[in-house]
């Protein structure tokens, strides 16, 4: 008895940190990913418009298209990353979805 | 056929359809009615956001808006898509695992206080009438210019086809019909810029056309843009691709604004309960994705077809004659969309930055539903396009019903009032709620408050100024307490919305040197958004922690699978 008890306890701190350690990785994904976006949108499109503008990429002046082109196509690459990077990171930790556990309702919906 | 007869068959045919979708996708439970059973696959979801999202203003009105701008226009283009990376990575795969069915609900957990649920409430309700009334009035010009019917009979049906598949299809039939809205959408906003760009580069992607030299007129073998920036030159006007020239908004003001329409859209909550409705976070994950691909495939275009409207409306119009004015110019005229004052009595209309000499003023709404027109168009291309816009009004206006009903009937009437109202019941009730929302949207469709479009910044900057930063320290901070929410929430408000009456109603001269720091009402969400945080985060250090309850729970939601013992 004693021992099943401490194997629980020993899976549940696992568990726990696993979860601790997916949180973690979810957070340095998100900052890196958001500090492109700012430096895209905030820096490039805005502050730096003028000096950009001196470029050419075609007929439109860099700082122009990264205000009115680039930044949507790198928002999207972003979006995109995040959802790929997180499958990843769900899968490494045990978490993602189709995974027995996830077949479980959520939390909310059992209680309803 | 004439281009009257062509909107009557393509109105009525998507009409059609969108019914025929409310009356496949009936619901019988809350579930269904509030979050379409959880069912909808991401990739559907996403476009059923993106129909949400894009609203009468960004189909009619922005490209308008940003070819009278020009680099300026940024702030729509850059706000209304960079609010999606935020809401993708902060917000929509925790709100989903969460998984109740409004955004109030969660504020009202997250915080243990019935109070902070209301004031979400009430912010909920606000925001989502305000913008209801936009969507609204955007169907009765579509249906006034088009269908030559009066603006109130435009309303009226408008406001039918909606009552018919929000109260019997509830998110579901939403959901079904914003996919088969945004499918009429993009065909109408693509067809016409791809044919327009075709003719006046060569490139039948508007992306590149808008980058790439004239094929015809007194500038052929010029670049576009610096096609546009001589002819503003000669006009008077600042440089179209210049960015901080007299006559256009500050940088400071720049960046403000944007930061509030980028917070305020992740802050909506008729787009937040979108993600409500997907199987789990992952899935929410990726319709964030897709509905920014979606998204961003107007977005993208819509910049180029406010670059080619205004080449060739000031090559269609300036100096012409006034006798021989097209067609599409009497029409829009009759509106009084275009004005044409002539000053100089020769005749020609001269359009100029100089307000003493100009004789052309056209309204910026108009130039998305005109351009096929400017460009010569086929007939069915300009029917399509007013399908478009009517798609864009209603696909939005349904979701933000829905907001509305379910404020009304979940958190209100059942958390407040009645707490173990029986299921059935409920669902009546948002039905109920639902069809009184609609009607009263109707009536402020028809008798728009003469503020409408001042009103809009409005939901911008309080759902930044309060959404948005209690959301985020919900998820992200297990510290932030009840007190300091509603103390975030209620300084965010009030000091946004002080700002706003104050510039747009009391003092509605006062030039950028009275605004703080030189940031416009449209812009001050942002800073709302800081005190907000400050506050909040202050407040909560000085108050005791949150229950070890609602500490698991935010654990619990920070995983994507999975439950917690309850």
């Amino acid at each position: 008895m004693s021992q099943l008890s401490s194997s629980d306890t020993s899976d549940d701190a696992r568990r726990q940190r696993s979860s601790h350690a997916h949180w973690r990785e979810n957070l340095r994904l998100m900052l890196v990913l958001l500090s492109i976006w700012f430096v895209v949108s905030y820096l490039l499109g805005i502050v730096f418009v003028e000096p950009l503008n001196q470029f050419y990429l075609g007929g439109f002046p860099l700082g122009f298209w990264f205000a009115q082109q680039g930044s949507i196509y790198v928002f999207i690459i972003l979006t995109l990353v995040y959802a790929l990077a997180m499958d990843r990171i769900d899968r490494r930790h045990g978490v993602e979805s189709g995974s027995a556990a996830s077949q479980s309702k959520t939390f909310s919906e059992k209680s309803e | 056929m004439s281009i009257q007869e062509w909107t009557y068959l393509l109105v009525g045919i998507t009409f059609s359809v969108y019914i025929g979708i409310a009356i496949w996708s009936r619901v019988g439970t809350t579930s269904g009615f509030y979050v379409a059973g959880r069912g909808v696959p991401a990739l559907a979801n996403g476009m059923a956001t993106a129909a949400d999202w894009m609203s009468a203003a960004s189909f009619i009105s922005m490209a308008g808006l940003i070819s009278f701008m020009g680099y300026t226009g940024t702030i729509y283009l850059m706000g209304w898509t960079g609010g999606y990376v935020l809401l993708a990575l902060l917000l929509a795969p925790y709100l989903r695992k969460y998984g109740r069915y409004t955004i109030p609900e969660f504020v009202g957990d997250r915080y243990y206080s019935q109070t902070a649920r209301v004031i979400a409430v009430f912010c909920a309700i606000f925001v989502s009438f305000t913008y209801v009334a936009g969507q609204m009035r955007g169907v009765g010009v579509v249906f006034s210019r088009f269908l030559e019917v009066d603006v109130t009979v435009g309303v009226i049906i408008g406001v039918g086809i909606v009552f018919f598949y929000a109260v019997i299809g509830g998110m579901r039939g939403i959901t079904y019909t914003q996919v088969a809205q945004f499918c009429v959408l993009i065909v109408a906003y693509l067809i016409p810029a791809i044919a327009i760009s075709w003719k006046m580069t060569g490139w039948a992607i508007p992306q590149i056309g808008f980058g790439a030299t004239m094929l015809e007129g007194q500038y052929a073998g010029m670049a576009l843009l610096e096609t546009l920036d001589a002819i503003h030159r000669d006009l008077g006007l600042p440089e179209y691709t210049g960015a901080w020239v007299d006559g256009k908004k500050s940088m400071v003001d720049v960046l403000a604004i944007t930061m509030a329409l980028m917070v305020g859209t992740a802050g909506l909550p008729h787009v937040l309960i979108r993600f409500y409705t997907v199987p789990n976070a992952r899935a929410a994950r990726w319709s964030a994705m897709w509905a920014l691909i979606f998204i961003g495939l107007l977005y993208t275009t819509a910049p180029a077809v406010s670059a080619f409207a205004r080449v060739n409306m000031i090559e269609t119009l300036n100096e012409q004659p006034y006798s021989a004015a097209p067609q599409w110019f009497k029409s829009w005229e009759e509106t009084g969309l275009i004005v044409f004052k002539d000053r100089n009595g020769d005749g020609r209309i001269q359009y100029s930055g100089n307000a003493d000499t100009n004789e052309l003023t056209v309204d910026r709404d108009i130039m998305v539903l005109a351009n096929p027109e400017i460009a010569r168009l086929p007939a069915w291309v300009v029917a399509l396009v007013a399908a478009g816009g009517l798609a864009a009004a209603l696909s939005t206006a349904a979701g933000l019903l829905l907001v509305i009903s379910a404020s009304v009937s979940h958190d209100l009437l059942k958390s407040v009032m009645w707490k173990d109202m029986p299921q059935h019941v409920e669902l009546r009730m948002a039905r109920i709620a639902a069809a009184f929302a609609v009607v009263i949207a109707g009536i402020l469709g028809i008798y728009p408050p003469g503020f409408v479009a001042q009103v809009v910044a409005f939901a911008f900057g309080l759902a930044a100024a309060s959404f948005f930063p209690i959301l985020l320290l919900g998820i992200f901070d297990k510290r932030t307490t009840k007190e300091g929410a509603i103390s975030g929430m209620l300084l965010g408000i009030g000091f946004t919305a002080a700002y706003i009456i104050w510039f747009r109603f009391i003092d509605p001269t006062a030039t950028a040197d009275q605004w703080l720091f030189g940031i416009s009402p449209e812009g001050i969400g942002t800073v709302g958004m800081v005190l907000n945080f400050i506050v909040a985060i202050t407040v909560s250090r000085f108050t005791p922690p949150p229950p070890i309850e609602v500490q698991m729970m935010i654990e619990d939601i920070r995983s994507p699978i999975g439950s917690r013992d309850a």
